[in-house]
């Protein structure tokens, strides 16, 4: 089995088995079109921690700590875990914040930007549009000469953080712990918050995707990435298995539902999605790879895609705090400007970050 | 040509590492070239890339953790 997805075989079997264990949690209680959603799971816990506090959108979903553990225990049975770091912490968090921000203008990552359209939602096509756009934007700087520099090897502990921090957020979930008057883990009652699969089912379909994704290294940024800049389909075809697996079950579940209408957490304001999804995709391409990756990165023992989580972490509580998060009715006040702001940034980051000649 | 090449990708982020093997071969018909990367992740990248264009690949794990590939043609 190891051996088949370490294969050039490897994304695609893992991208199908994602795309149905997907659906699966779709169809068990996650809200719609959100079997996965790095982006929107890692808004939920930063509602959950109270570091935001829009009442809809709290909960731990037990994927994240999922992925994060599936894969270091992946790494660890399989001699790959590697603590390493170094390379640009600070502008690594801050291309984690402005990703978030761009994936909840669009509302999704690019995860579920492809389970959006293999649902049906054809507002994501724009978000898809956007994302390659950003890529093909990261791919221009790394063609003249980007680079955040080289990561160290670390310290064995070092590369536990992330490990520890999601551990502590499963024991939030299952003890729901109160810190204080007024200070508890916070779940929503009604929203997408309110809306998940049974705790066990999705925390273990957290950990099988950690490990398929540590072993077969899917990528949901990398795919496309790789495939412009070099003409590697070797990821990209573990994308087209993941939308094609979703969507026929979705399609046999009968939630496939074709339309820009009334398509669940999404709206259709179509600059913004797209937009939103440059901005995301840029971030990611400048990042080394997409939300996914990030927390498989952090897993097998690699700080600087810890920050980076971390970094969507802050962003999701400034996206809700400061009015840029969008929702079903539009985009939210502050969204456009978030957006320009996140674009400059990452350009800066672009132009400026340079390691070698 | 007898010398050997030596490309330091180690630590680099995706896709770096096969971006510096692609400009390292790019001149080169034939020859030997090594390549230093960190991480199992691109240890397989630079392979496959490597392989794709015909080259021979040999990995030897270094002692303090990373890999050292030889590529030959």
């Amino acid at each position: 089995m190891d051996k088949t997805l370490t294969s050039k075989h490897g994304p695609w079997i893992a991208g199908g088995l994602i795309g149905l264990i997907a659906v699966a949690l779709t169809h068990f209680g996650n809200p719609g079109n959100m079997g996965f959603c790095v982006a929107c799971f890692t808004r939920d816990i930063a509602g959950a921690l109270g570091f935001h506090r829009a009442g809809v959108v709290q909960y731990i979903r037990p994927e994240i700590p999922g992925f994060i553990l599936g894969s270091f225990l992946s790494s660890l049975l399989f001699r790959e875990y590697s603590p390493r770091g170094g390379s640009s912490p600070a502008v690594r968090f801050g291309l984690g914040v402005f990703a978030m921000l761009g994936a909840l203008v669009f509302l999704g990552c690019p995860w579920r930007a492809y389970l959006r359209v293999s649902g049906g939602d054809w507002n994501a096509l724009y978000g898809v549009g956007g994302l390659i756009v950003g890529i093909f934007i990261g791919i221009l700087f790394l063609w003249n000469g980007f680079s955040l520099g080289a990561a160290e090897k670390n310290p064995k502990f070092a590369g536990l953080i992330m490990p520890l921090i999601a551990v502590s957020l499963l024991a939030f979930l299952f003890l729901a712990p109160k810190f204080g008057e007024n200070a508890p883990i916070f779940f929503s009652e009604k929203g997408p918050g309110s809306q998940h699969a049974p705790v066990l089912m999705a925390l273990a379909a957290g950990l099988i995707v950690g490990w398929l994704a540590q072993r077969s290294r899917f990528c949901t940024v990398g795919a496309i990435r790789d495939f412009l800049m070099m003409g590697d389909g070797h990821l990209l075809k573990g994308i087209i298995a993941f939308m094609i697996t979703a969507f026929a079950a979705n399609y046999f579940l009968g939630t496939f539902k074709p339309g820009f209408e009334n398509q669940p957490v999404a709206h259709s304001d179509q600059l913004w999605n797209f937009l939103g999804m440059v901005l995301s995709g840029l971030a990611f391409t400048l990042a080394g790879g997409c939300p996914g990756r990030q927390l498989i990165m952090a897993g097998e023992g690699d700080s600087d895609a810890g920050i980076f989580v971390l970094g969507m972490l802050a962003g999701a509580a400034i996206a809700h705090n400061f009015s840029a998060a969008s929702s079903g009715a539009g985009i939210g006040a502050m969204g456009m400007h978030v957006t320009i702001i996140g674009l400059i940034f990452c350009g800066f980051v672009g132009i400026l970050s340079r390691d070698r000649g | 040509m007898s010398d050997v090449i030596t490309v330091n990708a180690s630590g680099l982020s995706c896709p770096q590492p096969v971006m510096l093997t692609k400009k390292a071969l790019s001149n080169l018909s034939s020859g030997k070239v090594e390549v230093l990367v960190d991480t199992a992740t691109s240890r397989n990248n630079v392979s496959r890339f490597a392989e794709n264009k015909g080259w021979s690949v040999n990995v030897e794990e270094l002692e303090n953790g990373g890999y050292k590939l030889i590529l030959e043609k």
